[in-house]
């Protein structure tokens, strides 16, 4: 076992892939010689040169763009746009090219292309960087999400992305970076469908996904001083939905909560409640819960940024809500 | 007008719900018909606006008149009861009907049920068969006045639909002079209604503990692990839809029961002359509320002659038959506007007789009323049928499956009767019994009349 | 891997080869043009349904353009692009199975008109976003580029392209990375219903280009042997490494948008101007004077009347996709192989 960051995992990640697969490159703003926004691909400039580690102009929808068109040229490149929010800068080609080309072609044209993405709020860096938009994206047909809410994830998930045939979609959110974990050695592989249970709980099952994990988790510890059992599903992969795994707990456990750092509005966590309420209906002892974001922009201010995003508190308290 | 039945030739319009202007829906309820049977209510299968009024209230038209006509409105589609399976027809296996089309409470098909047959294509969740409702569906019940208890489910898997509960609203809505008043009840989680069901517990009767004072399925749990006296829940007995739904229900219970059981009848005429002049000196002390009458003592026999004879108290399921120690004994009513009702008298062999004779009049009152527990309902281990009332000398019954016996009574008359060589005048009954020869056979069933012969013949016992 | 492809035939060429190359190209617009009438006609009997975008009068630049490209080559083209698919190759019979929805089409019936595909041709589409497929092109020159394969990606757009961000950030990363693409703009003076200029503050496009420091070139996208030349030397240039290049050819579209607008933005005499410069007039009249008689025009009149029954028929007699399909090619069939790290 050996203590790494999730940035490390992540960038242990892409340098294997860059080892083992010499279609692979990197493309991105700043993912160069700045060695990019989060720190991910220091070095990987120096060690395997321009002509793989690419920065680009600041022009997400011409990158993105290219990616898709490297890939259907027989690349396997990893686009890296900075955050969430500025891939809307690219939605035409995330939406209309990469998840439709198949489609759209009757099979004839796989675009094997993974996007890398920064996302979530809790850096005080106000509206335009701080949104969790990957719901939105998770409305697409034909990609596939991804959230490494773990070191093992972070490490491990790159490569299977990079084996599917599809566009995948890799969030990581912005507050995980410097988190710490052990990471086996040796690592293994993770698959890229499912969701799991991250702690098993007899009472309520909290249903989380990249910077939400750390708060079930947290909330459930909080809840087993209560004397309730809490169990916490890691979605890991937000489209296409694992449901049977969230439909096995609540079957379980008849009461669900979903926490969600999006706006409760059209988001990943309407879809989850909506899915347990039309498969699970006649298990739930309650009515499904969510804990998602305030719906306003983010506002810079700690506070206020604080108040806005999920709190463990607020699982606890939408947990002894429901009755518990 | 609608052909109601294979002979009908023609009907009578006898109420009009619907006045010119009205928005209807497809499968709203628009007329009551009488036919030479009875009063059908007449549903729609257009949606639109009633243009006019063709046959008046009190006209007596052949079928196929044209009755009113509708402006069909193709645009708006109907609020369509159907699931993704379409509704539960009649061609569904009759060994699912009682259970799919009318809730438990209705007909005492009692504990081990097999379990129904979901309809063909119902791919999503279907619901359980029993008491389960959406919240919707039991909102929109509390707001109709709508008894859920008296209504078939067109959703799937049998489930009550909100259209179902509007149908029932709209048909009654212009009968009741008062807006309807329910019993509040209080909201529940699917969760529990589902294990409400399985257990048997009568949420009616549950306080919740969950949030806002929802019933969850901890409550429901608790309550089955004790007994539960507790109040009454109305079953709405006087609905005509109410009554076409449980004619269906026990035309396909009765169905399987001569399907399945192979019947075996006794009868015997019973002497009641000591019986008859026990109760009169019983009586002659007693206020008038309070009297006993024959049948209470025929049903009383009837308990205690089980302890003889245990083979005739029990049910017959899964191929074999598994005796009841308690006996609770089905008493057949026969409810106002036709129906026919079995609710039990609990431990009908051990209370007094005197407690006997409360709770039969208090059944009898409230099933032609329409309030009934729902225990009362599933719990007979051993019918009786009496229709002395109804002036009848014999009546052999159909076992409700899955009980094994059944118990007729026809009246008691005077008829001429020889003992030690003298003919004489004598209150008589003749009491009959039907049992599945796959539990008993002849010879215990003669032991068992006999029984009830002779506890009769020492009334001062029972 | 160096495998450089040969190219396609260039430089000048013997009078009687010249002809009947040029007869080749008549032969070829003529396909694009019968076959498009034909859909007019079918639209109206709504066997094809949805948008249909002609391009009768532009085909001289589908045509020539392919001219200069060899089967490594890839193709991005827009949402008019049935001239571009036919001179491509391929098959009237694909496509037109395509219009009309059937499984034997191009894309299985699942993209109809704006929507034309052919991987084994390396025909990358029929993009319905303007500008949309230039990053895309952008991209398939980095794959070519990275993997070291002397091909050109050629990438067809509108005028009306040029006023999207895709646009120019495909400019610059072609410019800035050297990519071997040729941009060809199809410059039919209306974006829709739109002149130029109301819509761009510089009309000279080619100037748009060349600020990206891309060479740029001119022609008359009304002449076929203008729009080839030009195109050969570009795609030329393209191939041995001289970075992207732009050619913008002045053509114009007889008809409306798309099937049926009222066309109020275009003065009728306006129309009737370009139509006087009808490629296949031009072409013809050429060929006449180079000895190719009406028998001869006839006879490939005759020829692709037939190739377009013959078309019209197989896709009349084409099936439907059993629904059961609809939700096949969401992701892909393929699966991938799953190898531990």
């Amino acid at each position: 076992m050996t203590v790494i960051t999730y940035r490390e995992a992540l960038r242990q990640a892409i340098r294997e892939a860059l080892l083992r697969d010499e279609r692979t490159f990197v493309m991105g703003e700043d993912v160069g010689h700045y060695g990019g926004s989060y720190a991910v691909t220091l070095g990987l400039l120096e060690e395997f040169g321009p002509e793989r580690i690419r920065d680009t102009p600041l022009s997400e929808s011409g990158f993105v763009g290219a990616g898709i068109g490297a890939a259907l040229g027989g690349m396997r490149p990893i686009v890296e746009v900075m955050t969430v929010n500025f891939s809307l800068l690219a939605l035409d080609q995330i939406m209309n090219n990469a998840a439709s080309l198949l489609y759209m072609s009757g099979g004839q044209l796989n675009v094997p292309l993974v996007i890398r993405m920064a996302t979530g709020a809790g850096r005080q860096v106000g509206a335009q960087h701080s949104h969790s938009l990957e719901g939105w994206l998770a409305h697409i047909p034909g990609l596939r999400l991804l959230a490494p809410a773990t070191i093992e994830d972070a490490r491990l998930m790159l490569w299977p992305a990079l084996e599917d045939p599809d566009p995948v979609l890799i969030f990581e959110h912005a507050m995980l970076y410097n988190t710490e974990g052990e990471l086996d050695d040796q690592p293994t592989a993770v698959d890229i469908e499912s969701a799991t249970v991250r702690r098993a709980g007899d009472d309520v099952t909290l249903v989380a996904y990249g910077g939400t994990l750390r708060t079930a988790l947290d909330a459930a510890t909080q809840l087993t001083q209560q004397g309730i059992s809490a169990e916490v599903v890691d979605l890991r992969c937000l489209r296409p939905l694992d449901t049977p795994t969230i439909l096995a707990s609540v079957a379980r456990t008849h009461r669900a909560v979903v926490v969600d750092e999006a706006w409760r509005s059209g988001s990943l966590s309407a879809e989850v409640a909506a899915r347990v309420t039309e498969s699970a209906f006649y298990d739930l002892d309650a009515p499904v819960a969510r804990v998602c974001s305030n719906e306003v922009p983010m506002p810079y201010a700690k506070h206020l940024e604080d108040e806005v995003m999920p709190q463990a508190a607020d699982v606890v308290n939408a947990v002894r809500e429901m009755g518990a | 007008m609608p052909s109601l039945g294979a002979d009908m030739e023609s009907g009578t319009i006898t109420h009009w719900l619907v006045h010119p202007g009205d928005v209807v829906h497809r499968g709203d309820i628009v007329a009551v018909v009488q036919t030479d049977k009875s009063d059908i209510e007449v549903e729609i299968f257009d949606s639109g606006t009633i243009e006019d009024i063709v046959v008046p209230e009190g006209q007596r038209v052949p079928v196929g008149t044209v009755l009113a006509h509708v402006a069909s409105t193709k645009a708006t589609p109907p609020p369509s009861p159907a699931g993704p399976g379409g509704p539960p027809t009649l061609e569904t296996p009759a060994v699912a009907v009682p259970a799919i089309e009318v809730p438990a409470v209705e007909v005492p098909t009692t504990a081990p049920t097999p379990a129904p047959l979901a309809p063909q294509g119902a791919e999503h969740v279907s619901a359980p068969v029993g008491l389960v409702e959406s919240p919707l569906v039991r909102h929109r019940a509390e707001q109709l006045g709508v008894d859920l208890s008296s209504l078939t489910g067109s959703g799937p898997g049998g489930a009550l639909t909100r259209a179902d509960v509007e149908r029932a609203g709209a048909a009654r809505a212009p009968k009741s002079a008062a807006p309807p008043s329910a019993p509040h009840r209080a909201p529940s989680s699917p969760f529990a209604r589902r294990r409400a069901g399985e257990l048997g517990v009568d949420l009616s009767l549950l306080t919740g503990s969950g949030p806002g004072g929802a019933i969850v399925e901890r409550d429901v749990r608790d309550a089955s692990r004790r007994p539960a006296p507790g109040e009454a829940t109305p079953t709405g007995s006087v609905a005509p839809d109410q009554r076409r739904a449980m004619q269906r229900a026990i035309g396909a219970l009765m169905a399987r029961s001569k399907r399945e059981i192979p019947h075996y009848y006794l009868s015997t005429t019973i002497d009641l002359t000591t019986a008859t002049s026990w109760v009169e000196r019983a009586n002659l002390d007693r206020a008038i509320t309070d009297r006993i009458v024959m049948a209470a003592l025929l049903l009383r026999a009837t308990a205690r002659a089980v302890q003889r004879v245990p083979e005739m108290n029990g049910y017959y399921t899964d191929g074999a038959f598994s005796p009841r120690t308690a006996v609770h004994l089905g008493v057949g009513i026969s409810q106002r506007g036709g129906g026919l009702i079995a609710p039990a008298i609990h431990d009908a062999d051990s209370i007094s007789l005197d407690e006997l004779m409360r709770r039969l009049k208090d059944l009898v009152q409230r099933a032609r009323t329409g309030v009934l527990r729902s225990s009362e309902m599933s719990d007979p281990t051993l019918t009786v049928t009496n229709l002395g009332d109804l002036g009848v000398d014999t009546v052999f019954g159909v076992i409700y499956p899955p009980q094994v016996a059944i118990v007729g009574f026809g009246r008691v008359r005077e008829q001429p009767w020889v003992h030690d060589h003298v003919v004489d005048a004598r209150p008589c009954v003749v009491a009959t019994l039907s049992a599945d020869h796959r539990v008993s056979d002849g010879m215990r069933g003669a032991r068992f009349l006999t029984e009830i012969d002779h506890l009769l013949q020492r009334p001062e016992d029972l | 891997m160096s495998d450089r492809p040969a190219e396609a035939p260039v430089g000048p060429e013997p009078d009687a080869a010249r002809h009947e190359h040029r007869v080749h190209l008549l032969n070829e617009m003529l396909r694009i043009r019968r076959f498009e009438e034909r859909c007019v006609e079918l639209y109206s009997r709504e066997e094809i349904r949805g948008f249909l975008h002609l391009g009768i009068g532009e085909e001289a630049c589908a045509v020539g353009v392919m001219e200069a490209l060899t089967p490594e080559d890839a193709v991005v083209a827009t949402y008019r692009e049935h001239g571009h698919a036919l001179a491509r190759g391929l098959s009237m019979r694909e496509t037109m199975a395509e219009l009309q929805g059937k499984m034997e089409g191009c894309s299985r019936g699942r993209g109809g008109s704006m929507h034309l595909f052919d991987a084994t041709r390396r025909f990358f589409g029929g993009n319905a976003i303007v500008a949309g497929g230039l990053p895309l092109a952008v991209g398939l020159a980095l794959a070519d580029h990275l993997q070291g394969r002397q091909r050109v990606t050629a990438c067809f757009f509108g005028d009306g392209a040029v006023a999207e961000g895709e646009f120019h950030e495909a400019m610059n990363l072609a410019a800035l990375w050297h990519l071997p693409v040729l941009f060809c703009c199809e410059n039919n003076l209306y974006a829709m219903g739109t002149a130029l200029r109301y819509t761009e503050s510089e009309t000279d496009l080619s100037l748009k280009a060349s600020s990206y420091r891309i060479p740029s070139w001119e022609v008359d996208g009304m002449d076929v042997d203008a729009v080839e030349e030009t195109a050969r030397d570009a795609a030329r240039a393209v191939r041995e490494g001289g970075g992207p290049h732009f050619v913008e050819m002045r053509t114009y579209r007889f008809r409306s948008h798309s099937m049926y607008d009222p066309d109020r933005y275009r003065d009728k005499a306006e129309i009737a101007q370009w139509r006087e410069k009808d490629p296949l007039t031009t072409l013809t009249a050429r060929l006449s004077a180079e000895g190719l008689g009406d028998a001869d025009v006839a006879r490939l009149e005759a020829q692709v009347a037939a190739e377009v029954d013959d078309a019209v028929a197989f896709a009349e007699a084409g099936t439907d996709e059993p629904v059961e399909e609809l939700e096949r090619f969401v992701t892909s069939e393929r699966t991938s192989e799953r190898t531990a790290p």
